[in-house]
Formats: C-alpha cells, structure tokens, sequence
C-alpha cells in the first residue's frame, strides 16, 4: 500500500477514536474540549510528562513492532501479552537473583528476557509450521499458561517482604533506570528501554528491507504457497518470524517489569500486549509508523491521570479510545475506498483543468 | 469420593457460563465468521445485567434478575452487530476485530461503572440461591452430583443446548447456517442469502455470550469487576476441543470447568493438596494445545470461518 493512503486511513481511524473519545465524554456530562486538552497537556507539558510518555511509548514500540513482524510473514500473534510476562519473569527472577555490578546485569537480563519471550512464541510458532495449528488460538493459549506461570512463580519464588501478590522490589544494580536519564527528565519513568526499542526499530527496519531473511518471511507473508514453489522453507520461516516476533515482545517485558515499574504484579495481563496490536495496526506494520503510533499512544497513557485529576472523566476514556480506535483501522477499506474517490476526483479535475488550459 | 461428589455441583456451576460462551462461538463459526470477541462479549453482559439488577432489585425483587439476563442478552446482540458489521460488510479481518471489541468492551464498561458508581465494581444485592430438586435429589450418588445446589440458569441453559442441536442439525435454517460457514458459495447458488445468515448468527453468538457474562454474575460472582477473568477465551478454547459440535462443547466445558473447580478448591480438599496450582491452573490450555496438535491436521473446523464472502469470488 502506499504510504500516503496508509497515513490516511491511520488518521482517519484516530479522529474517529477522538469523536467516539468526545462523545462519551458529551454523554456522561463532561466538555470533551477541556477534557482532551488536559489529556494532551498530560503527556507532553512538562519534561517529567513527556519522559513518562517516552517510557510508556517504550513497551508499545516493542511490543508493536513484535505484532508488526509476525503481520509480515502473516502471521497474527496475539500472544504479545503473554510474551511479555515470559520475558518479565525472566528478567525479574534474573534480576532478583543475580549480584553483578551494573553493567554485566542489564546485558544478561535484557538478552534473558529476549529469549524467554522467543521461547514462548516459538512454541505456537513451531506447533503452525509442523502441525498447522491456528497461530491465533495456540498464543491465546500461552497467553493463559504464562498468566498462571507468573501467578504460582512469584510468590513461591520472588515474594516481597509486604504482599503476596507481587514480586519483591527490583534493586537499582538490576532496574533499566539510571539516574542521569530520570535527572534529565524530572524523575519520571523513563529507562534505557527506549533506546533498546529505538535500536529494535531500526534492527528491524534492517532486517525486513534489506536482507534475504527479511524478503523471504514477507514472500511467506504475500503468498505463502508462491514462497513455497519458489523453492522458501516455509515451516522455517514461519517459526523463526514467531520467534523474533516473541524476543521483541520479550524485550517489552523486561522495559516494562525491570525498567517502567519497580516490581512484577501478579493475576494481571499486560494491555501493552493487546494495545501492541493497535500501534501495529496503526503503524501499517512499518517499523517507524509503529514507533509513530506508539508515541501517540503513549502520550493517551501517560496523560490519561492528569486528565481525570484535573477534571472528572475517568482515565479509563484512553484505553476505550484506543480500542475504538482499532476498530476504525481495522475496517480501514471504509476510508481506503474514501481515500480512493479522492484521488479520483483530484486526478479527473486536474485532468479537466489541463484540457481547459490547452 | 465423598470430595468429589461434593464439588459437583460447583463444577457445574462454573460450567454453565463456559458453555453458553461456548455455544455462542458455535453459531458464529458455524456460519463462517470467527468470534474471538466472546470475552468481551461476556463482559458487556455482566454490566449491563448488573446496572440493572442493581437498579431494579429494590423494587422488583428477584424478577429483577430475570430482566438482568434478558438485557444481558440485548445488549450482547446490540454489541455483537459491531463485528458483524467490520467482518460480513467491510471484510475486515475478523480476528482483529474481535480485539478491538473484547478492548472496547473492557475499557468503556469500567468507564460507565466508574462513571455511575465511582469505584468501577457493581454490586448486586442478591443472586440466584442454589436449590436442591426435589425427590430427584435424595437418589444415591447421582443426587447430590446433578440435582443438589442448582440454579435455575443451569437448568435454562441445558435446555438452550437441545434446542440448539435440534435447530443445527434437524432443521433447514441449520442446515443453511451450516452450508455458510462451509461453502457460502454453494449456499449462496442455492438461494440462502449468506450475509443475512451471518449477521443471525453473529446476533445469537452475541446474544448468548451476553447471558453467559449474566450468569456468572448472578450465580458465583454477584459482583461486576470489569473482566471475566478469561473465560471467554476459555469458552473458545472448549469450542475447539468440542470441535464444533454441540455436545462435544458440552463435554469439553464440563471437562473445564471440572478441572477449573479442582484447581480453586485444591488448596482445601486433602486430596489435591499435592498436586501444584500452576498445573491444575494450565491444564485447560495445555489440553487444547495438545488437542490442536491432534486435529489440526483434519480439523473439523467449518473451511469458511474466518474468510469474508465476496460473492465475486469462486
């Protein structure tokens, strides 16, 4: 698709979830205007803001580019959620149980949690490419298993000294925060896992334009039996995109459980996961629209609690304008068949006025 | 033994909701259109009945749960049209917008709780009271396993899926619904009109997987809390492992909810106290898993779940 139809059909989906954001805020009796500048002015008024919306847009970005990749070989992992809670107990039991200086852990739990994440997706990557089960329902499934893994693991295992339902405090010489980086902006929750996401965009970026791996899982994606006849191991192809897929939401799981937060909560699945699948949506499975999109739903999350501070509307309204607003990108041929009567009517007038001028 | 004829009846309990999710999801994937927003589903009913019975119980008593499970249901099918509309009209991929609605579901619900109550959890003041049937009750064995500690939902529900069978498989409508989710080509050459047909069945999966957010809410949980805890999910997982087939859905549920019930209670029953939560917990989806491994090669999946109908297509 080209890009400009692309960017269209994105905007059209996110001003669509704006009016649905306005209207819910008309029904339950709030001014939309008031409150959507209180939303923006949330995620980006001050440096400590904006750094918050940065370390929110970290875990999107990766777990969106995750989504992205598997979109490319055709594949739908909606497994991202679950990935990212494999890679955020690894990460949380290495960083609980290791005593290294600083800059020998961060290595080793960024790169455990990475292939825990892969282990994770290439377990329905590898039941798709040998037994053809349903990629969909397969991550579902370990979507679950990883839910109850972390709900029995951390408290037998990782246990703080106050709750049973999470996990002990992450120690500074093991957190992806670093005290220049949080200096800079104010104290907020911004980590080193930006730059792991902005070096994961362009690896990918990499991968997917400029190498063979990259042109023959977008071959299985096109038509995967036309791959298949040019002579592309296809099961291969498919296990490995699920592979990369689930390291990249792994990583998400390590910048959000030992970077964003302090500690691993259990009984929850991470809605990054699942708003992964709007930022890639959105994004166009492109790695820098998927960073594009992802910024712009972090400033949703990081700005959603200044807004119900300051007025009524609860923050709930980000994650339901999210939604709403896959939904719009997922009917998308609504605005792509809109995006094509203009061009039409833009070319048939342009057309009219060289004749007119001739 | 005795444990475990006395946990039936919770196992049936949990049960009931699974399988009505789970026949829900049959009706649509019968007709061709996969419906992964069953979750979301689920919750929208379980708030609408609990505004409801929250509202009306003070006046009407326990009428009140009866108009909750019938709003449930509306408003399940109202929601439900959402998907039918992105993936029977706009052919967008179905999974995608089954996401969306299971997010939009959980977001704007605890938007509205939160608006109405301020907290985000609803409470009812009462739900349906277990009863025992009489004289049924008092048979050895099979007494208190099937007729002890029922509720009145359970009892509608297994009624719900005769019906359902029957209409499937013994009557013409069933048989086009079905020929949809097959070939909708065929169906379509032979006069069945495919789009209408999906958008009944995508009603009634609605429909049905709005009663079973009701019913959990007025049987075990009498309390609204923004999710369901994942059995939506569940519920299509029991709906492969049933492979598509009413009472093959009715064995796969009761197997889940069965081993679901052994896993809440193993911490107090001496006999399970050995056996770790985390694999009583995963056994559900494991089992499909390995299930999936088993059949997907001949599946019986219905072949046009999952694909839009373009009728220009051959």
């Amino acid at each position: 698709m080209k890009w400009t139809k692309s960017l269209f059909t994105a905007l059209a989906a996110v001003v669509l979830g704006l009016i649905g954001g306005a209207l819910l805020m008309l029904v339950t009796g709030s001014n939309p205007i008031e409150g959507y500048a209180y939303l923006f002015r949330g995620g980006l008024m001050n440096m400590e803001r904006f750094g918050n919306t940065l370390g929110s847009a970290t875990t999107l970005i990766l777990t969106g580019l995750s989504v992205a990749f598997a979109f490319k070989t055709g594949l739908f992992n909606i497994g991202a959620s679950g990935q990212m809670l494999a890679g955020g107990l690894m990460a949380t039991a290495l960083a609980l149980t290791l005593k290294l200086p600083k800059e020998l852990m961060l290595p080793i739990i960024i790169v455990g949690a990475m292939l825990a994440g892969a282990l994770w997706a290439a377990i329905p990557g590898l039941l798709k490419a040998i037994f053809n089960v349903h990629e969909v329902v397969a991550t579902i499934m370990m979507n679950w298993i990883a839910y109850w893994m972390v709900y029995y693991t951390v408290p037998a295992y990782f246990k703080g000294p106050m709750l049973e339902t999470e996990s002990a405090r992450i120690p500074d010489y093991a957190s992806l925060r670093v005290s220049w980086l949080t200096k800079l902006f104010q104290g907020s929750y911004i980590n080193l896992g930006i730059f792991i996401a902005i070096i994961a965009v362009i690896i990918i970026a990499i991968i997917l334009d400029k190498t063979t791996l990259g042109y023959e899982l977008k071959a299985v994606g096109f038509n995967r039996y036309a791959a298949e006849y040019a002579g592309i191991n296809v099961p291969k192809n498919v296990a490995l995109a699920m592979g990369i897929s689930g390291g990249l939401a792994g990583l998400a799981g390590a910048a959000f459980y030992v970077g964003y937060a302090y500690n691993m909560q259990i009984g929850v699945l991470p809605a990054a996961g699942f708003d992964g699948i709007a930022v890639a949506l959105l994004g166009a499975n492109s790695p820098w629209g998927v960073a594009a999109a992802a910024f712009f739903f972090g400033i949703l999350h990081s700005g959603k609690g200044y807004m119900s501070a300051m007025t009524h509307i609860p923050p709930d309204i980000g994650d339901t304008i999210i939604a709403i607003i896959i939904y719009f990108a997922a009917t998308s041929i609504l605005f792509e068949n809109l995006y094509e009567k203009i061009m039409k009517k833009i070319k048939a007038n342009k057309e009219t006025s060289t004749e007119a001028a001739a | 033994m005795n444990t475990l004829i006395s946990i039936f009846p919770y196992a049936i309990g949990f049960t009931i909701p699974l399988l009505t999710a789970a026949l829900g999801g049959l009706y649509s994937e019968r007709s061709g259109v996969v419906n992964i927003a069953l979750e979301g589903l689920m919750v929208i009913g379980s708030f609408v009945s609990a505004v409801i019975i929250h509202d009306l119980y003070p006046y009407l008593g326990p009428t009140s749960l009866w108009i909750g499970l019938l709003g449930a249901m509306i408003a399940g099918i109202a929601f439900s049209m959402l998907h039918a509309v992105a993936s029977i009209n706009l052919k967008a991929n179905q999974v995608i917008s089954g996401t969306a609605i299971n997010m939009i579901a959980g977001a704007l619900t605890v938007f509205l709780a939160r608006t109405i109550t301020g907290s985000g959890n609803i409470h009812i003041q009462m739900g349906f009271i277990p009863t025992d049937i009489p004289l049924l009750s008092k048979i050895p064995i099979i007494g208190p396993m099937f007729f002890t500690k029922t509720y009145a939902t359970t009892w509608v529900m297994l009624a719900v899926l005769i019906i359902s069978y029957f209409l499937l498989y013994k009557t013409p409508f069933g048989l086009r619904l079905r020929a949809c989710g097959e070939h909708p080509q065929t169906a379509d050459a032979a006069g069945v009109n495919v789009y209408t047909m999906r958008y009944i069945a995508v009603g009634i999966s609605g429909a049905l997987a709005g009663l079973a957010g009701a019913i959990i809410l007025v049987t075990y949980s009498s309390e609204f809390n923004g999710n369901v805890a994942g059995l939506g999910f569940l519920a299509l997982a029991a709906l492969i492992f049933g492979q598509w087939k009413p009472l093959g859905i009715l064995g796969s549920t009761f197997f889940f909810g069965f081993a679901a019930t052994i896993a809440n209670v193993s911490q107090v029953v001496p006999e399970f106290k050995n056996i770790p939560g985390f694999i009583l917990k995963a056994f559900p989806y494991v089992v499909t898993l390995a299930a999936l491994m088993i059949f997907s090669k001949s599946s019986q999946a219905p072949r046009a779940a999952g694909e839009p109908y373009d009728q220009g297509k051959r």
